[in-house]
């Protein structure tokens, strides 16, 4: 496939919102039990969902630039009960909504005890919030995975570990970034979620190896021979049926050469995984907020390498019809 | 239940490209609007088509083959490209089967395209909705026209007659005895999306003849020249015998 700017943008920002978010409401829970100490509510919960509401907004925009016709755009909210794309238009609303609510409850600490117990624990509303919020994060991974992994036919992506990538790589990056902003605002929380950082990202590392490895072993069921239903196993395109190229073989090619695309492999598993670590390490043990954006940013800059990779390896049957490009 | 639906004889087409350009000026002179082209009579010509034809060539040469393969939507009777739809412009007609977009719904976010292992459908860049072969929906009921008319645009151009148009559900159709008769078969059914255009396999006469009957085996004297023969008004070996 091409890969598409407009929509690696889309979810890898989207991914860093949602982990983002996925971060602040872990560590509101844990101080809600006693095992983190809680934090300011404004200047760290409020601060923190408007900067997930910001990379969501990023997204929200960078998909804009994907359409044809994006003044029609809200009809894709209609066909929710088949298309996981039409889900995913419904689901980001819904997590900016749920993101949205929690963070002006926190920034203007409009918040109430819905009850307590005799240890202390104590749950708020806004805690309800946001839980309500990580459901629909969770939704909304499912369906931006499931709009890959639902094509059956683009085998590379039609498998559970496209889910399970989306999901971790996102809130791996999510919490990196939630590392460099708790040492800005909330120093007693860094090494939580730098440790959760880390570990999140080593999970990403082994879902992510086990899709390459998958990829790379894949036996592809379409044929030139069932393509054109000619059996014999000499067959060779002579005409593409256009001079100039056309969509087909636009949108399917990513047109790069095979050592370029081992490249950007060997640069996103570089940059998204063992490089945020040491970062993440590093920061966290000489208290450098600097050392820690780098980790954020080293890491963005690497899933999107990652998602450009996502589409380049993903092999259209269709490219069996254009033989010669 | 009616499936409208191509019949493709390989064995017939010679690749022309007629189907490719009355399909192009029919549908481009449409009310659904133009088929933008980009650089027409420039170095890299590009535009939309609904319907290509490609060349194969099959074998090692001296024993190749040119094989002409028309290739538009094939109008699947569980047709991928549909649900995905976000807004339900790509939609399956329930009345006869065909395939449509709806352009004033569709916002072009090319998800049916990535959801068709054809290539059938095309991204228009001009109008930015995607496209594909309508079956020439707007010519097929038009009462105005004469019925012998009311044909897909391409069926009607093939100077080979090598594409048939009818209902595929209808087992007396012209097109179902074709695909029952002829060995019709569906492009990559392994993928379950039961296309419902078929193709018909190019189909080869060959003359086998046996050693005997080259020679003579009644022949008792094995000799060419000397033909078996009895009295002239006797039956002779003909009129008892087949070979």
């Amino acid at each position: 496939m091409h890969p598409a700017f407009s929509v690696i943008f889309l979810t890898t920002l989207i991914g860093v919102g949602q982990g983002m978010f996925l971060a602040l409401f872990t560590g509101q829970s844990y101080a809600a039990a006693h095992f983190l100490p809680a934090q300011d509510s404004t200047g760290f919960f409020g601060i923190g969902s408007l900067i997930a509401l910001l990379f969501l907004v990023a997204g929200l925009v960078a998909s804009v630039f994907h359409l044809g016709r994006p003044e029609r755009a809200w009809r894709a909210a209609t066909k929710w009960r088949t298309s996981w794309l039409s889900r995913e238009v419904i689901a980001l609303p819904m997590v900016m909504f749920f993101v949205f609510v929690y963070g002006v409850m926190h920034f203007m600490e409009w918040d109430m005890v819905i009850f307590s117990t005799s240890t202390g624990v104590t749950f708020k509303l806004s805690l309800l919030v946001g839980a309500l919020g990580s459901l629909a994060v969770f939704t909304l991974f499912l369906c931006t995975a499931m709009i890959y992994a639902a094509i059956k036919f683009l085998q590379e992506w039609a498998s559970p570990l496209t889910i399970v990538n989306y999901l971790l790589l996102g809130t791996a990056s999510g919490f990196t970034l939630a590392t460099a902003f708790s040492m800005y605002t909330a120093p007693d929380l860094v090494e939580f979620y730098g440790v959760w950082a880390i570990i999140i990202t080593i999970m990403a590392f082994v879902s992510r190896s086990a899709s390459l490895i998958r990829n790379s072993r894949i036996k592809f069921k379409s044929t030139i021979q069932s393509a054109i239903g000619v059996r014999h196993n000499q067959i060779v395109q002579k005409a593409q049926g256009a001079m100039g190229g056309s969509y087909n073989t636009r949108e399917y090619f990513h047109g790069k050469q095979a050592l370029f695309l081992k490249s950007i492999k060997w640069l996103f598993m570089v940059l998204v995984f063992p490089l945020p670590i040491i970062l993440l390490s590093a920061g966290m043990s000489s208290s450098n907020a600097e050392v820690l954006l780098v980790a954020f940013v080293v890491q963005y800059v690497g899933l999107m390498a990652e998602r450009w990779f996502f589409f380049a390896q993903a092999n259209h049957p269709q490219n069996i019809y254009y033989q010669t490009v | 239940m009616t499936q409208l639906a191509l019949v493709i004889d390989l064995n017939v087409c010679v690749g022309c490209s007629a189907c490719v350009t009355s399909c192009k000026e029919w549908n481009t002179s449409g009310p659904a609007g133009f088929m933008s082209d980009d650089n027409p009579y420039q170095a890299e010509p590009t535009g939309t088509f609904f319907n290509r034809v490609q060349t194969y060539e099959v074998g090692c040469f001296p024993n190749t083959e040119t094989i002409h393969f028309p290739k538009s939507c094939l109008h699947c009777e569980d047709a991928p490209c549909v649900p995905v739809c976000p807004t339900g412009a790509s939609y399956k007609r329930e009345e006869d089967g065909i395939v449509l977009v709806d352009y004033d719904k569709c916002i072009g976010c090319k998800y049916c395209s990535w959801a068709c292992p054809y290539g059938a459908r095309e991204f228009d860049e001009h109008q930015k909705v995607m496209k594909k072969c309508t079956l020439c929906v707007d010519r097929i009921y038009d009462e105005s026209l004469p019925e012998s008319e009311r044909k897909p645009a391409c069926v009607l151009s093939c100077p080979t007659s090598a594409r048939l148009f009818g209902d595929v559900e209808d087992p007396e159709s012209e097109v179902s005895v074709a695909i029952r008769e002829e060995g019709g078969y569906p492009l990559m059914p392994e993928w379950g999306t039961k296309p419902s255009n078929h193709y018909l396999p190019r189909r080869k006469q060959h003359l086998h003849i046996h050693e005997d009957e080259l020679i003579r085996a009644d022949n008792p004297l094995k000799k060419e020249e000397r033909q078996p023969s009895g009295p002239v008004d006797a039956p002779t070996l003909d009129d008892s015998t087949s070979w």
